[in-house]
């Protein structure tokens, strides 16, 4: 038996005196048929994809498949050349990782699915940013990211993780809480802090739609990353202080599959009301989104 | 319910925008790619509903080429496949209908090679998960997450267990067996998924000893 909820790790953990990512790595290999080394491995691969998407993203103005981004990343960096944010270096760094990220993967570049290529974005700008300004090394970042996959998966085992059934709040929500987790698993966080950072993370975004402009993965989604980045440290930070979400994880979970049930089918990955059928989203359909209208948007 | 990894949610690493539009059109064209299995001369592609209507704009287009081409789901050539040498190899035409008796992300293809013309018809799931439906007439569910025969027998009582003897002979666990027919005494079509890896040598043997009239061992696309 595998572990599907927060309860059962949270148990697992305790009565093994185990972390979070030991429990896992040791269930994926008996589950899988791997080593552990080898399952170890693969995630150190997906850390190497998400440094490389971050590294192309901040490198490209380049225009989106779907002509409606790719230069964002760049006039965040521009204005952090000339000005520092109100809070820290970090912050910045995670900005703009996760809009080089998310850029990068509108364009068609190679990003790591983190759980969907929608929320791709932020579970690497939050965990690469502390790792560079924290100075983590190659195993505990390792850790992180199985930490991190953990709770997405125990999430997944209820939710599916597509926008066309949950909603966004499946994808980035999802993101967000592993995110979260990660985060304070990275500063040696206690099992409840973890979970509870996740519950945290999860509770505030219920009920997100997904109603991409045009059907594609850029409007809302690519600004989006960076704001749920945001929202998974500010869960870790309360979680660390203590502050408790009163509903338990895995009942926060419950809620939000049932919300994502209740969600109308016009508001998941169908593009059929929401931000899709606003005014400027239906002339830019009709126009297909001619090379003025979007050069308005760039300047 | 196949239990998830930890590797399903942090990944694939994959070329963008989407898991089901790009990633899983790779997939679909992987797929067809391995159970074609002979070079493709002309291929129609049939797109429906969301991958009709929004494929262009993820790049559904470009991957189905690419993963009949062989590229994997993370190749950085997915992005500019239309103007590479190897996509010159085959002449394709894309298709785009609606239809509400299919799948959101349904394709359909027909294939033509040195040799053969197939139809086959497959649809993109969620999270890059992908299934083949249909192969010319028959109904059947390919995912790919475990290395399957397709085989297609005269029904005659006894073929199965023989073809489960030699896989059992050569020391491989079956995880799973789905037969198909549409009428007695005609073709039953067999999807033998297996745990492990068949070499092609017991290939050969099952050739050999059931003389099917289609047989193709098709390896798995996921970790």
């Amino acid at each position: 038996m595998t572990i599907k909820t927060f309860e059962e790790l949270k148990k697992s953990c305790t009565k093994n005196n185990l972390k979070i990512y030991e429990i896992a790595q040791i269930e994926e290999s008996e589950v899988f048929d791997i080593t552990v080394e080898e399952f170890r491995f693969k995630v150190e691969k997906t850390i190497q994809a998400m440094k490389e998407a971050i590294k192309n993203g901040l490198n490209s103005t380049a225009l989106t498949n779907g002509k409606m981004g790719g230069f964002d990343c760049a006039k965040q960096l521009e204005y952090y050349k000339h000005h520092h944010s109100i809070f820290n270096k970090l912050f910045e760094k995670i900005i703009c990782y996760a809009l080089a990220t998310s850029e990068e993967n509108a364009r068609m570049g190679r990003i790591a699915a983190c759980p969907t290529a929608g929320a791709c974005g932020i579970v690497p700008s939050c965990l690469i940013s502390i790792f560079e300004e924290y100075d983590i090394d190659k195993e505990k970042q390792i850790n992180s990211l199985i930490t991190a996959g953990m709770i997405g998966k125990i999430i997944a085992s209820k939710v599916a993780t597509a926008g066309a059934i949950g909603g966004c709040q499946a994808e980035c929500g999802t993101a967000s809480a592993m995110a979260a987790s990660a985060a304070a698993y990275l500063f040696d966080s206690d099992i409840d802090t973890i979970i509870n950072a996740a519950a945290l993370s999860l509770k505030n975004i219920l009920g997100l739609t997904c109603d991409p402009v045009r059907g594609f993965v850029e409007v809302p989604c690519i600004k989006r990353n960076p704001f749920l980045a945001v929202h998974a440290l500010v869960a870790f930070e309360m979680a660390q202080a203590g502050i408790i979400s009163i509903i338990p994880a895995d009942e926060v979970v419950d809620a939000m599959e049932q919300t994502g049930a209740l969600m109308s089918s016009a508001l998941k990955e169908s593009s059929q009301a929401g931000l899709a059928k606003t005014k400027t989203a239906i002339i830019m359909e009709k126009a297909c989104f001619t090379k003025k209208y979007y050069s308005e948007f760039k300047d | 319910m196949q239990e998830k990894s930890i590797l399903d949610i942090i990944s694939p690493i994959m070329a963008g925008p989407s898991s089901s539009h790009t990633a899983g059109a790779v997939r679909i064209g992987l797929l067809i790619r391995n159970i074609f299995a002979q070079e493709i001369k002309r291929v129609k592609i049939i797109l429906y509903n969301s991958y009709a209507q929004t494929g262009t704009g993820h790049g559904t287009d470009k991957g189905i080429i690419a993963g009949l081409l062989g590229f994997s789901v993370d190749s950085t050539k997915i992005k500019d496949i239309f103007n590479s040498i190897e996509a010159t190899k085959i002449k394709y035409t894309f298709e785009y209908q609606d239809s509400f008796t299919r799948h959101p992300n349904a394709v359909d293809f027909i294939i033509e090679g040195t040799s053969q013309t197939m139809e086959i018809s497959a649809q993109s799931v969620g999270g890059g998960e992908v299934q083949v439906t249909k192969i010319n007439d028959i109904d059947v569910n390919i995912n790919a997450k475990s290395d399957t025969i397709i085989i297609t027998l005269c029904d005659k009582p006894g073929a199965i267990s023989q073809i489960t003897d030699i896989i059992q002979k050569n020391n491989i666990n079956i995880a799973s067996l789905n037969c198909n027919r549409k009428t007695k005494g005609q073709n039953a079509t067999c999807l033998i998924s297996v745990d492990g890896v068949i070499n092609q040598a017991v290939i050969e043997e099952i050739k050999q000893k059931t003389n099917p009239a289609f047989i193709r061992y098709v390896k798995k696309l996921f970790q």
